[in-house]
C-alpha cells in the first residue's frame, strides 16, 4: 500500500501460478543479488553494524527489510534490529483518497534515538512515501541520521528526495506501472514493468 | 459509511477494520509523542445535551491526538439553556464550518436527525435509552485483544436491559462479529416483547444468571441505572446483588478463561463486587484505556477521507 502504482491489490490477489502482464525486470535471483549488494553498501557506508535500525515501510517494504537484515548477519555476523513504520496517517493524500487502512508499526525495544535508521521501501518515485516516513520517525525518537534504501529507483520524483542504497534504477514513463511482488506477500519474487496498453487488455 | 449513528450502520467488514486501525491507534497511546497528523484541519464539535465526563473526555482526546481541532459544547450556559432549539443549536455550530458533529443527547433518536439536518458528519455519543455506538466497538475491541476474534464466542449481557443504551448497540455488534449474546435480568428489568425480538435475531434471553455463567466467555455487567427508575424494579439493592450481582461466589462458576466487563460508572457492592472488578479477568480499566483508540479510529474512518471505501 505504499504507493498506488507498487502494491495494486490485483497483484496480491493473483495466485502464484497466474500468468503477469508486462515483462519482467527483476527476477529472484536478480532480487536476492541487490539486496545482498545493498547489505554490503549499508554495511560499507556505516562502517559496520553498530548503531544500525532497520525499519521497512509496509507492505512490501517490510519483507525486504527482513531480508536486508538477514543479508547483513550473513556478511557481518551480527544481528541488526529491524521493525516497520506505518505511514498511512502522515501522508498528505488522505483527504483525496479512500480511507486507508492502518498498518502495524513497530520499533525494536531499543528505540531509534541516536541511532542510524534504514528506511526500506520496494519502489521510489515521487518520494511523498518517503516525506511522510521521515515525519513519522519524527514522533517517535531522534535518529542520528536516516538513509534510505529502495529495491526500484523508478525517477520521478516530485520531493527533493534521494535513495541512498537502490537495487536498481529503472527510468519509467509516468503512464508505464512498476509491479513489485515477493515470495511472502504474492508467492512469487519478481518486478515488472506493466505497459498501460497491457493494462487495459487485462 | 457517513456518519455512525448505531451500530446497526456497519457491516461486518467496516466493524472489523474499525477495531483493526484501533490496534494501530493503540499503539499510539504509548509512544512519547503522542501525535498522528491525519485530521490536521479538520474540526469537530463535540456536542454534550448530557453530562458524560469519560465519553466526551474519550472523543476529546482521540480528536486531538489526531490533530482536529475539537472544541466541547455542553448544554449548560449555552443557549440551550436559554431555550434554544436542538435545530437552532446543531445549525448555528454546523454554520461555522465543521466537519464532524459528535452528539450526546437525552432523546433517543437526536443524532439522526441532526444527521438529516446537516452535512457533517454525525456520530452518536449515546442517545437516551436507545444507542451508543462506540461503547459497544470498544467493548468489542477490548474482548476481542483478550479473546482473540469473537465469531462463535459467548457473551451474557446481564443486568438493566431496559434503561441501556448499551446493550443495543452490543447486541447488534456482537451478533455482526456472530458472536452468541444471552441477555440476563430480571423480569423487571427485561425490556418488553424482546423475546419476539430474539426468536427473530437468533439472540437467547435468561432470568438465570447462574445457568448462563458456567458457560460463557465474557460476562459483561450492565449499570442498574437508578437514575433512570421511575418506580421499583426490585425490591431492594440487595435483592437484586443476590439475584444479579456478579458476587464472590458466582466469580468460582465463570470459567478460568472468561473476562468481566462493565461499561462504567460502577455500583461497587450492587451489579459487581470489589472483588469482582479488581480480578485479573476484568477488563474494566482496559475498556476506558481502549476508548480512546477505538473512538481515534471511529473519527479517522469518517473524517480522514473525503471518499468513500477502505483502500487496503
Amino acid at each position: 500500500m505504499s504507493r498506488p502504482d507498487s502494491a495494486l491489490p490485483s497483484a496480491t490477489s493473483q495466485p502464484a501460478a497466474a500468468p503477469s502482464p508486462g515483462r519482467v525486470v527483476l527476477s529472484t535471483s536478480d532480487i536476492s543479488r541487490a539486496l545482498r549488494r545493498m547489505a554490503h553498501e549499508v554495511l560499507e557506508h556505516n562502517k559496520g553494524a553498530s548503531d544500525l535500525v532497520v525499519l521497512g515501510i509496509p507492505t512490501r517494504g517490510v519483507e525486504l527489510a527482513d531480508r536486508l537484515v538477514r543479508a547483513i548477519s550473513q556478511v557481518e555476523g551480527v544481528d541488526v534490529p529491524v521493525g516497520a513504520l506505518d505511514v498511512t496517517m502522515y501522508r498528505d493524500d488522505l483527504r483525496s483518497q479512500p480511507v486507508r487502512a492502518a498498518h502495524s508499526t513497530s520499533i525494536p525495544d531499543a528505540g531509534i534515538d541516536d541511532k542510524v535508521v534504514v528506511l526500506v521501501d520496494d519502489v521510489l518515485y515521487s518520494g511523498r512515501t518517503v516525506r511522510a516516513a521521515l515525519d513519522a520517525l519524527g514522533d517517535l525518537g531522534r535518529p542520528r541520521a536516516v538513509r534510505l534504501a529502495v529495491l526500484i529507483d523508478r525517477g520521478h520524483r516530485e520531493l527533493p528526495i534521494r535513495a541512498d542504497h537502490v537495487g536498481k534504477n529503472l527510468p519509467t514513463a509516468k503512464s508505464e506501472k512498476v509491479r513489485v511482488r515477493l515470495q511472502e506477500h504474492d508467492g512469487v519474487d519478481e518486478v515488472r514493468i506493466v505497459e498501460p496498453a497491457t493494462e487495459e487488455t487485462r | 459509511m457517513k456518519h455512525l449513528l448505531s451500530a446497526a450502520d456497519l457491516s461486518r467488514d467496516d466493524a472489523l477494520q474499525i477495531l483493526d486501525t484501533a490496534t494501530q491507534m493503540h499503539e499510539v497511546q504509548h509512544r512519547e509523542v503522542k501525535k498522528l497528523p491525519a485530521l490536521r484541519g479538520r474540526t469537530v464539535v463535540n456536542l454534550f445535551f448530557e453530562d458524560s465526563t469519560r465519553t466526551r473526555s474519550s472523543f476529546e482526546i482521540a480528536g486531538k491526538w489526531l490533530s482536529a481541532d475539537v472544541i466541547n459544547v455542553s448544554a449548560k450556559g449555552s443557549s440551550v439553556s436559554k431555550g434554544e432549539s436542538l435545530r437552532d443549536t446543531v445549525m448555528t455550530v454546523a454554520a461555522m464550518g465543521v466537519d464532524g458533529l459528535v452528539i450526546r443527547h437525552h432523546a433517543s433518536g437526536a443524532p439522526q436527525q441532526v444527521a438529516q439536518w446537516v452535512d457533517a458528519m454525525v456520530v452518536n455519543a449515546g442517545d437516551g435509552m436507545h444507542e451508543h455506538p462506540t461503547q459497544a466497538l470498544l467493548d468489542a475491541y477490548t474482548m476481542q485483544q483478550r479473546l482473540g476474534d469473537l465469531d462463535g464466542k459467548h457473551v451474557a449481557i446481564v443486568g438493566d436491559l431496559t434503561h441501556s443504551r448499551v446493550v443495543r448497540s452490543n447486541l447488534i455488534l456482537l451478533k455482526t462479529l456472530r458472536a452468541h449474546v444471552t441477555l440476563v435480568a430480571p423480569p423487571t428489568l427485561m425490556p418488553s416483547g424482546i423475546a419476539d425480538w430474539a426468536k427473530a435475531e437468533g439472540f437467547d434471553t435468561s432470568y438465570d444468571l447462574d445457568g448462563v455463567l458456567p458457560h460463557v466467555d465474557a460476562a459483561m455487567m450492565l449499570r442498574v441505572q437508578k437514575e433512570r427508575m421511575s418506580g421499583g424494579y426490585f425490591p431492594t439493592p440487595r435483592e437484586y446483588t443476590v439475584g444479579y450481582g456478579l458476587t464472590r461466589q458466582r466469580l468460582k462458576v465463570l470459567p478460568e478463561h472468561a473476562v468481566i466487563c462493565h461499561p462504567g460508572p460502577m455500583n461497587r457492592g450492587l451489579e459487581i463486587t470489589a472483588d469482582a472488578a479488581d480480578e485479573a479477568r476484568s477488563l474494566i480499566l482496559d475498556q476506558v484505556s481502549a476508548g480512546v483508540a477505538v473512538r481515534m479510529s471511529v473519527l479517522y474512518h469518517l473524517l480522514a477521507s473525503s471518499s468513500e471505501g477502505v483502500q487496503k
